[in-house]
């Protein structure tokens, strides 16, 4: 928390910088160049920086630093697919956190039908179901999601007040639900064999399931930001975002676009649940309800509706939050609320408001 | 007489007025209709949720405002009486302070999320008190030697609260006259005051104004009307009459923990109920409490029942799992927001064609 003020002064009042991840790339003839907004995106190595005199052991840190970036990287794909749908649709899913447990529950079907392969002593077999789990919690969260949208979500677009009650709701019944098919009870998910335990990195000892969710979160963040900035489609969901009416008077069906996004988002929550629940190791149907809470703030510190912001704040989530748990256990359980106070007060916004709300 | 008690806002309805008689009657005499701990709990329980979900329907039904953190009022109001008296000891000044201190707690903390968070859309509003909430939620559980932690604080109320004081010793209509009686009507007083003040707040002036702005907020400030001021107002209103209710739930349960009051599951009845009983009608806190906590603490016996009867089915025995109540309410909960917004009351109103 306390390097934010000293950047306080080197930054710019500048509205019109645009985000890396969410900005329209503007025409050259136009005097404003696209530039980017480098504050933010030095907020994550000047926090590992800043924490590393406190923690005094290099090893240390670099543990910390991988388990921090592994959770800021788990919290990204869970909040990325809320912060894609917020922006385009500007509907704020309450029920997204039903998505996370539901993937996470997927997971634990999936890798309890598949012994053979978690416990096989070999790599490539717990890859595999690993895969196979995270396919099955895509798939299944974004054909619920498509159900989500057609029944709850489509009928209240533009009313925000009943978009949270309802979404809320929404939330409730499958809350209900999982506990229906799955049991009230918390469930063990354990790592596949060959994923447990860590690698030695000189004296730092990094957990090798940590590694696989920083790969998998740097995949979905590259496919994420390669599908925005270098498709037609991506640009169609940018431009969704600055004026979606313009979209749709353009021609294009704006309806399918939002049905396309909220399955993604639904499936990316799916993915997201599985990362999450191993992470956690036992998965309980209150999860998605606690998530909510995380990736709400994540959301906020990001700006709402830009994926860019949405990845910085994650990480700076997840690396805050092992900092402190090591430094000082207590203010850990606040780490959140108040790195969100303090960007607040730095950027009402976010770090990369999205210019059109 | 009684139009002028209840601020003229009538029932308007002839069965809701019959319904609302009904329970008014019951709870007035429950401890001599329904004799028993039991119902004598569900019926404080009913008056406290009457009062809390009253509260919440000013900031939602009439203002339009969503938040979460309307448990942390509440369960701002409830520590305050139980840190009070496990502190000060048993008495009648420890019980002002508690609540004095806790309306004062409440009143600066909903100004603060007020005024910080209330300038911007609404949404902003419902994350960023969601967050604050569950970080109270922590910081309750946290600060075990003032709150006691997990496991809450026992404390003991004034004498003659308590349940070993007697005002006679013979029973009166087959009813011992001890102190849950008293206390149980001192609840039922303060709780009605509490309800008339809400109800002549929201058909005051400053209420039709708060209406407006949920209908309409653009042209509320374009006539006149500071918003950010008459929003930041009624979330203060409902934090502080939250917090009573609170200080009520405390001092009829004499216990209280991070579970009973600040959970967000209370928070998600709360929604539930206003929702269901009718935003915006205040009777809906009424109805709605009344229909949910005797449900809560009936129906999932009835349930229990349909589940055993339904055995040799089995996902529709599951479904009908006591347990699964919960189930059933959010999809009432997702169907009363699609066709009637205005909750069971509304309906009833507009049955009646008033």
């Amino acid at each position: 928390m306390d390097q934010t003020p000293t950047l306080n002064p080197a930054v710019p009042p500048a509205p019109a910088a645009v985000a890396a991840g969410s900005g329209t790339p503007q025409p050259a003839a136009l005097p404003v160049t696209r530039q980017i907004d480098w504050a933010p995106l030095a907020l994550v190595p000047a926090l590992a920086l800043a924490a590393l005199p406190f923690i005094g052991s290099m090893p240390t840190w670099i543990t910390l630093t991988a388990a921090g970036l592994a959770m800021g990287m788990i919290i990204f794909i869970i909040a990325s697919g809320l912060t894609l749908i917020f922006g385009l649709m500007d509907v704020l899913n309450f029920g997204h956190g039903v998505f996370i447990a539901l993937g996470a529950f997927v997971a634990v079907s999936v890798m309890g039908a598949l012994p053979d392969w978690t416990n096989a002593d070999s790599l490539l077999l717990n890859l595999g179901a690993l895969a196979a789990a995270m396919a099955a919690a895509m798939i299944v969260a974004g054909v619920l999601g498509a159900v989500f949208e057609r029944v709850l979500v489509r009928v209240v677009y533009g009313q925000h007040l009943k978009q949270i009650l309802i979404t809320m709701g929404g939330m409730v019944v499958g809350e209900e639900l999982i506990k229906v098919i799955w049991g009230p009870a918390q469930i063990p998910l354990p790592l596949p064999a060959a994923l447990r335990g860590s690698v030695l990195l000189g004296d730092a000892a990094i957990e090798k399931y940590r590694l696989i969710a920083v790969v998998v979160g740097l995949a979905v963040f590259a496919a994420l930001v390669l599908v925005l900035n270098r498709t037609k489609l991506g640009l169609l969901i940018r431009a969704g975002v600055q004026d979606r009416e313009m979209v749709e008077s353009l021609g294009y069906r704006i309806r399918r676009l939002f049905v396309g996004v909220f399955i993604a988002g639904s499936a990316l929550a799916g993915l997201g649940g599985v990362m999450w629940g191993l992470y956690q190791q036992n998965v309980i149907p209150q999860m998605g309800a606690q998530v909510n809470v995380l990736i709400f703030i994540v959301i906020i510190i990001g700006g709402l509706g830009s994926t860019g912001g949405c990845f910085l704040g994650a990480l700076l989530v997840g690396l805050l939050a092992n900092y402190t748990g090591f430094l000082a256990p207590k203010v850990a359980l606040f780490s959140n609320i108040l790195l969100m106070v303090a960007i607040l007060l730095w950027r009402p916004q976010g770090v990369y408001p999205v210019t059109s709300r | 007489m009684i139009s002028r008690l209840l601020s003229h806002d009538m029932p308007r309805s002839r069965v809701l007025a019959v319904i609302l008689t009904v329970i008014v009657l019951g709870l007035a005499f429950a401890p001599f209709l329904f004799p028993g701990a039991k119902s004598l709990n569900v019926a404080a329980k009913i008056l406290i949720f009457i009062v809390l979900v009253a509260s919440y329907d000013l900031l939602l039904g009439y203002t339009g405002i969503v938040s979460f953190a309307h448990t942390m009022f509440f369960g701002i109001g409830a520590y305050g009486i139980a840190i009070a008296s496990t502190r000060f000891g048993a008495g009648w000044s420890s019980l002002a302070i508690g609540a004095c201190g806790a309306v004062a707690l409440s009143l600066l903390l909903s100004l603060v999320i007020g005024l910080f968070s209330l300038r911007v859309r609404a949404i902003f509003y419902a994350m960023i008190t969601l967050a604050v909430a569950s970080a109270f939620q922590t910081l309750a559980s946290q600060l075990s030697e003032i709150t006691g932690g997990e496991d809450g604080l026992n404390f003991r109320l004034p004498e003659v609260l308590a349940p070993s004081f007697s005002l006679s010793e013979t029973p009166f209509l087959g009813v011992s006259l001890d102190g849950r009686l008293i206390t149980y009507y001192l609840v039922f007083l303060i709780a009605a005051l509490l309800f008339l003040a809400m109800l002549r707040i929201v058909n005051s002036p400053f209420g039709r104004v708060l209406q407006a702005i949920r209908e309409n907020d653009f042209r509320a400030e374009a006539i006149g009307y500071r918003t950010v001021v008459y929003r930041t107002w009624s979330n203060v209103l409902a934090a502080v009459f939250a917090t009573l209710a609170g200080c009520l739930l405390a001092i009829w349960l004499r216990y209280n923990g991070p579970d009973t009051s600040l959970s967000f599951e209370i928070m998600i009845d709360i929604l539930l109920i206003v929702v269901i009983g009718g935003m915006g009608t205040m009777y809906g806190a009424i109805f709605g409490a009344t229909a949910f906590l005797l449900a809560q603490s009936y129906l999932q016996d009835l349930m229990g029942l349909a589940s055993g009867a339904t055995q040799s089915v089995p996902l529709l025995s599951a479904l009908l799992s006591p347990d699964r109540w919960l189930l059933w309410l959010g999809i009432l909960f997702i169907l009363s927001v699609y066709f009637f917004p205005t909750g069971l009351v509304g309906k009833l109103r507009s049955r009646s064609g008033a």
